[in-house]
């Protein structure tokens, strides 16, 4: 059989007019996947002055043709005949008629598309091993400067982020987070402000109950509590996705196809968490504060409008800033760590339950390590 | 066929965490070839073919695509190199999150400026290709294992790639669905003239689409025959592997 050369760079079309109703299109060169998408502008400008009642495309001098310029024909051809004109291809060399005949264009254009009906979904499930401590640092390194890379990369050319994914996982940490961030917080404002209570009552301080409550909230246990929930949520799902793909050897088919797992996998999920947790932080000092009111309003006799107006006396707008910044770092850890985890399986499908605790215990300990660290800097330089 | 070689194995030696499983072999495929890759499992194919599309690194060795070493390149022109690829893995791993369309339009969507209207007609025309048309809206998961397969081959085609990987395209299919799948392999290669290289345990498909051959073993980590199928059955010093080529077709494999 016949074999085409190898793809060339460049592809001509001229036109013969044989009066207006019998165009004539010589087409020669190479087209591929490399310019198919100039050769479809261009045939479609051809093309575009009005009803010809017959089109010829000679591809008599075509010297490499794929599928995707195979495609570009059908569909121009589909087009024209649309608009009541009669398509004809001469000169196809073998070569190109075993191509077309592969592709089975013609059932493609003849025939409707029946799409089959699904039946029910199955769940996969798989999974990796482990890694020793020297590797795990390495790897960590390599990885930071990966994803930091990457993220410059994203604020730099932000129409080159998959935003469809981000958004997924904006809801999937973010929105179906709220009521179990606001259940939690709520509980915890309530519980320390009851406790703080049955103390400060004994000094005839009950009021203050307000600034003890809104400062632990808003500076420590808002971003703490969120940070930790998502972690258990979202940290130990990213690891899991990221761990089934890397078994599945869906991540060697991201890279063999150029696409790197950082920029396609880990940037979403980062930005989502980047995003997400110091939102759920704020909804969280919120309730947090409304917990300890209620505590005030029901048991302590006080005024909603005087517990409101004390917890204000009681924050500055640096202590809401603080605990902003916080949740932004605790969002990169949570992140970070689950996707690491994620891509540092190996092996079987133990793997993949093992880097889902480990994402769980590292991301936590990462949070309260950092919480620490920042109550000691934001100590330091009177924030 | 002339007889440039479009890979070139040199050197190789390779394996998993300091074990090795490859040692020190040597090979060329041609361009336009259909290359066929032979061996017990656990022989280390699908090593082999990691190593061969620059997703492992080798211990030792080199591998030159057109002249340039896979191993060393980097940045765009790793990417120049991994552009001329199309790889169907052995588990398929066509990604999970998304739909069989999704999975094929990705490599169209992401080296082509193709319109959208034209990047669907490419899916379908792929899917129908292998069989699968009308599954564009499925997930992975609710494929069978050898529907997957036909889609994973379908995703590697998408860019009608210049060199072929195939790890066992035809495991998990049926002998008439594998016979189609071998006549697709002879006529891409006949019309685009895309070098393959295929991991594959069948006898009848090794007769019917393979130029070249190689065998490896477990135990000696290396090539014990190279040549034609026939050459192989006929001519081969080493009974073990003319056995294997005489065995009658459907036997199964039991090296
Ligand atoms: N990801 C991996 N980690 C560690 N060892 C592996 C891995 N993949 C394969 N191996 C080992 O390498 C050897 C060759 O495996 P492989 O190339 O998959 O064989 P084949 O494809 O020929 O069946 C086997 O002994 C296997 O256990
Ligand atoms: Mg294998």
């Amino acid at each position: 059989m016949t074999k085409q050369a190898k793809a060339g760079t460049g592809y001509h079309i001229a036109v013969e007019k044989e009066g207006a109703e019998h165009w004539r299109l010589k087409l020669s060169g190479s087209v591929s996947s490399a310019n198919s998408s100039r050769f479809l502008t261009d045939l479609t400008n051809y093309l575009s002055g009005g009803p010809v009642r017959d089109v010829t495309l000679d591809l008599g001098e075509i010297s490499y043709f794929d599928s995707t310029a195979a495609a570009v024909i059908a569909q121009i051809r589909l087009r024209l005949e649309k608009q009541g004109s009669h398509v004809r291809l001469i000169n196809v060399k073998p070569e190109i008629q075993g191509l077309f005949e592969i592709l089975n264009l013609e059932s493609l254009l003849s025939e409707r598309d029946r799409l089959i009906e699904k039946g029910p979904s199955l769940i996969a499930l798989l999974g990796g091993a482990s890694l020793n401590f020297i590797n795990d640092t390495r790897f960590t390194f390599a990885y930071l400067g990966d994803v930091t890379l990457a993220l410059g990369y994203a604020f730099r050319y932000p129409n080159k982020v998959r935003w469809n994914d981000a958004f997924l996982y904006m809801e999937r940490t973010g929105i179906e987070a709220v009521p179990i961030v606001l259940l939690i917080s709520f509980l915890v404002g309530f519980i320390m402000a009851f406790q703080a209570a049955v103390q400060l009552r004994q000094f005839g301080a009950d009021i203050f109950v307000a600034n003890l409550v809104g400062l632990s909230i808003v500076r420590e246990l808002g971003p703490l509590m969120t940070a930790i929930i998502v972690a258990g949520r979202s940290g130990t799902a990213f690891a899991a996705e990221i761990g089934t793909m890397k078994v599945s050897e869906e991540i060697d088919a991201l890279k063999v196809m150029g696409l790197e797992p950082t920029r396609f996998l880990i940037i979403p999920k980062v930005l989502a968490a980047l995003i997400t947790v110091p939102t759920l932080t704020l909804m969280s000092d919120v309730v947090g504060i409304s917990g300890g009111l209620v505590v005030g309003v029901v048991f302590l006799d006080l005024t909603p409008w005087g517990y409101i107006l004390q917890t204000q006396r009681a924050l500055d707008i640096l202590d809401v800033f603080s605990g902003y910044f916080k949740s932004m770092v605790f969002a990169l850890l949570i992140s970070g760590v689950g996707c690491m985890r994620g891509l540092q399986v190996e092996g079987g499908a133990q793997g993949v339950g093992r880097s889902t605790t480990s994402a769980a215990v590292s991301g936590i300990f990462l949070i309260i390590l950092y919480d620490a660290l920042f109550t000691l800097m934001f100590n330091y330089v009177k924030w | 066929m002339g007889k440039t070689p479009i890979i070139q194995v040199r050197g190789l030696t390779a394996g998993y965490k300091g074990e090795v499983t490859l040692d020190n072999v040597n090979f060329d495929i041609y361009r336009g070839e259909i290359f066929i890759i032979l061996g017990g499992s656990g022989c280390g194919k699908s090593t082999l073919l990691k190593n061969m599309i620059g997703l492992h690194d080798p211990y030792r060795g080199q591998v030159l695509i057109e002249g340039k070493d896979i191993v060393l390149a980097e940045g765009k022109r790793r990417l120049q190199i991994l552009r001329k690829f199309g790889v169907l893995f052995q588990s398929s791993a066509l990604l999970g999150s998304m739909t069989i369309a999704e999975n094929i339009a990705l490599p169209l969507q992401e080296y082509t400026s193709l319109p959208r209207e034209t990047i669907d007609f490419l899916v379908r025309m792929k899917l129908n290709m292998v069989g699968l048309r009308g599954y564009e809206g499925y997930l992975p998961a609710e494929l069978s294992g050898g529907m997957k397969k036909r889609a994973g081959i379908a995703r590697a085609m998408a860019l009608d790639p210049e060199i072929l990987f195939l790890d066992e395209p035809s495991a998990g299919l049926d002998p008439v669905t594998s016979a189609g799948l071998d006549n697709l392999i002879v006529q891409f290669n006949a019309s685009l003239g895309t070098t393959m290289v295929v991991v594959t345990h069948e006898l009848p498909s090794i007769y019917s689409i393979a130029h070249r051959v190689i065998m490896l073993d477990k135990r000696a980590k290396n090539i014990i025959a190279e040549g034609g199928p026939v050459e192989l059955r006929d001519k081969s010093d080493n009974p073990f592997v003319r056995n294997f080529f005489n065995r009658q077709v459907g036997e199964g494999l039991n090296v």
